[in-house]
């Protein structure tokens, strides 16, 4: 779960962080009195995904007017498939340094790594690939976490020899987001120190590992429903499946997450655009695909529908089975290729030809009927 | 001859009594697994699917001899069933279980530093099959058939797609082995080639790999320094989309490695033939 930066910032201040003073602002008027209680405030799109301050999600206000006109334009506005629900209204700070300061998972190191750099502000992946040495690095031992020392070379390292203490001392608070909440990434940038030598956290990114979410449930019942994302994500959700939406008009329904990802790889190969990615699971049971199908009918784009399963251990009658049943009670009537494999894949094709379903060869070959089958519809 | 596991291998499963323990203990005992029994904490000293249940991994190990697990407990208990089959002298252990937290294995990962000999697959994996011999896991035995060509892979069901192309060629396979697709495994691409490259029953090799880290960029290091086993390597999500990224910091390390075209590239400057879709594997092999 990605949090927004004023949920990120309250987790961070409930960790001991010091944060500026802010505001969430729901409507144009929120944000003015806002900006009349707090004096000229930065006003920034919550939107769950980086790159907002690019795409005009961030604007400085310095009287209640132009807050109200900024939140005016802010609200509401897509920012990468996002819909802007809220803004917030954060007292602008007086800035001397701006510090980089991460937490993630090094998927190849198997461990979690600690960065800091002297380098901080909207370029530091730039600062990162022209000069990685200035950026620190700690591998924590994650059953006991980063050491004082350690703190204290990372730091020095980093070129902030001077700030040691205090960054230690904030880096073990950010790093409790580590072990206490599950966070997968948890960053700061910038860390800003301000002109009265203050450190503050500027921004906030945290994220936490959804398979964790079982032992967060405070967060996600506080910050889970405000996140408004693509509508077709959040009803997939609902559901339990595993879906991502995608911008093409072919609807692609997988088991196995590998096995999805190729698909849409042959689809794109047969000229045709995937319009999601829908890992249904090893198991393919009829009301798991009938939930998918059902989610991807929902999007009007959609002109048709692949759907890959191997079966291992599932049988091919069942699934088509199942499949027949769900395309009969959602109405469906958009065409539907099958490429079904695994045990008793004969009888499985059998059922889908009897109720009028495409079942393909193999999945490439699959992939073009259905890139055909849409493309004539489209022509006609 | 395989790696990792033969018909003599001594296996016990971690969760036999749970619902997927049970089915999967049964297919294993079908196709001819040594398997000798199985764990479940207050079922110790009963019988379950035909072979003795225990208390504890120490326990089994005691008294079976058995020196690999396949785990299929929930998992919220999968970590520490992980560490305790690795504690009790377990060398080759393949966790089945989906959906464990990230922070857990890396826990996990730390811990195992202490036991060297434990080798770990997974988590989230089908397991690892040698064809008409012996299986720790859920590859249904039926896709294989017994012969020389090593399989690799990151994924389940592409496994089984792959498996069951090669084996209606008559390619057989000596040993498939499924690493898994979390962010944070055990044994690596490269850990399961090296032990192919040693394998004289293996001549030919295919990599399946996914989009995300750089393991398959290793594993094209390691093939480009001289392989004898020809190879082929196939990389899922070459149109998957960017994920919607939030922070810097997963950028910071990873910087252009982890995409499709950056592996595909890598095993081709190794001198690794690619496949563009899974049709192609059977083919660019023989």
């Amino acid at each position: 779960m990605k949090l927004l930066e004023y949920q990120a910032k309250e987790v961070l201040a409930s960790l001991g962080i010091s944060i500026p003073p802010g505001r969430v602002a729901h409507t144009p008027d929120e944000a003015a009195a806002a900006c009349a209680s707090l004096g000229p405030v930065a006003v920034k799109a919550q939107v769950p995904v980086g790159g907002r301050g690019k795409a005009g999600g961030i604007k400085l206000a310095s009287t209640p007017d132009e807050a109200r006109r900024a939140a005016e334009q802010i609200i509401g506005m897509d920012i990468k498939g996002f819909k802007v629900p809220l803004v917030y209204c954060e007292a602008a700070l007086e800035i001397a340094r701006e510090i980089y300061l991460g937490v993630t998972v090094d998927r190849d190191a198997r461990a979690n790594i600690l960065m800091l750099s002297s380098k901080g502000g909207m370029d530091i992946e730039q600062v990162a690939s022209e000069s990685p040495e200035s950026i620190a690095r700690l591998y924590p031992n994650p059953w006991r976490g980063p050491l004082d020392f350690e703190l204290n070379a990372l730091a020095f390292n980093a070129g902030l020899g001077e700030l040691s203490r205090p960054l230690s001392v904030l880096i073990k608070k950010l790093y409790r987001a580590i072990p206490e909440l599950d966070a997968v990434t948890a960053e700061i940038n910038p860390l800003v120190v301000t002109r009265a030598n203050e450190i503050v956290a500027g921004d906030a990114k945290l994220e936490i590992d959804d398979n964790a979410m079982y032992r967060h449930r405070d967060l996600d019942e506080r910050y889970g429903a405000v996140i408004e994302g693509d509508p077709y994500e959040v009803e997939a959700k609902k559901r339990g499946l595993t879906y991502v939406s995608l911008d093409g008009d072919i609807g692609i329904i997988g088991n196995g997450a590998g096995l999805c990802m190729s698909t849409l790889d042959l689809v794109q190969r047969a000229g045709g655009r995937a319009a999601n990615f829908c890992d249904i699971g090893g198991g393919a049971r009829a009301e798991v695909v009938e939930n998918a199908l059902a989610v991807i009918l929902m999007n009007p784009r959609v002109k048709g529908v692949l759907m890959n399963v191997f079966g291992g251990i599932t049988r091919g009658d069942e699934v088509a089975k199942g499949l027949v049943t769900a395309r009969d009670n959602l109405k469906m009537k958009l065409p539907l290729v099958v490429r079904m494999s695994g045990t008793r894949e004969e009888e499985g094709r059998a059922i889908l030809k009897e109720n009028g379903i495409e079942p393909g060869a193999n999945a490439w070959e699959a992939a073009q009927k259905i890139v055909e089958l849409t493309g004539a519809k489209a022509r006609a | 001859m395989s790696i990792l596991l033969d018909a003599s291998t001594r296996v016990i499963v971690q969760g036999i009594t749970g619902r997927e323990g049970s089915f999967h203990a049964e297919q294993m005992k079908e196709m001819g697994t040594n398997l000798v029994g199985g764990t479940s904490p207050g079922k110790g000293g009963t019988t379950h699917v035909g072979v003795p249940i225990f208390n504890t991994v120490a326990e089994a190990v005691e008294t079976t001899g058995a020196t690999a697990s396949g785990i299929f407990v929930p998992p919220a208990f999968a970590p520490d069933a992980i560490m305790e089959a690795a504690a009790a002298g377990i060398t080759l252990i393949a966790c089945i279980t989906e959906g464990i937290p990230i922070q857990d294995m890396i826990r996990v990962k730390d811990f195992l530093r202490g036991y060297p000999s434990a080798r770990l697959l997974g988590a989230n994996c089908p397991g690892l099959i040698t064809p008409g011999a012996a299986k720790i896991g859920i590859i249904p035995q039926r896709i294989t058939r017994p012969g020389s060509v090593g399989l690799v892979s990151r994924s389940g069901t592409l496994t089984y797609e792959v498996g069951s192309a090669l084996s209606a060629a008559g390619m057989g396979q000596s040993t498939i082995v499924g690493i898994g697709g979390d962010p944070v495994l055990g044994m690596t691409f490269a850990d399961v080639i090296a032990l192919f490259e040693k394998d004289k029953a293996t001549d030919r090799l295919v990599v399946i790999g996914e989009i995300g880290g750089s393991d398959e960029e290793h594993a094209a290091e390691l093939l480009g320094r001289g392989t004898r086993l020809k190879t082929v390597a196939f990389i899922s999500g070459r149109t998957a989309p960017e994920g919607k990224r939030m922070g810097h910091a997963g950028a910071i390390i990873s910087g252009n490695r982890g995409t499709a075209k950056s592996k595909e590239e890598a095993f081709r400057r190794a001198g690794v033939a690619v496949a563009e879709t899974t049709d192609q594997i059977v083919g660019l092999l023989s």
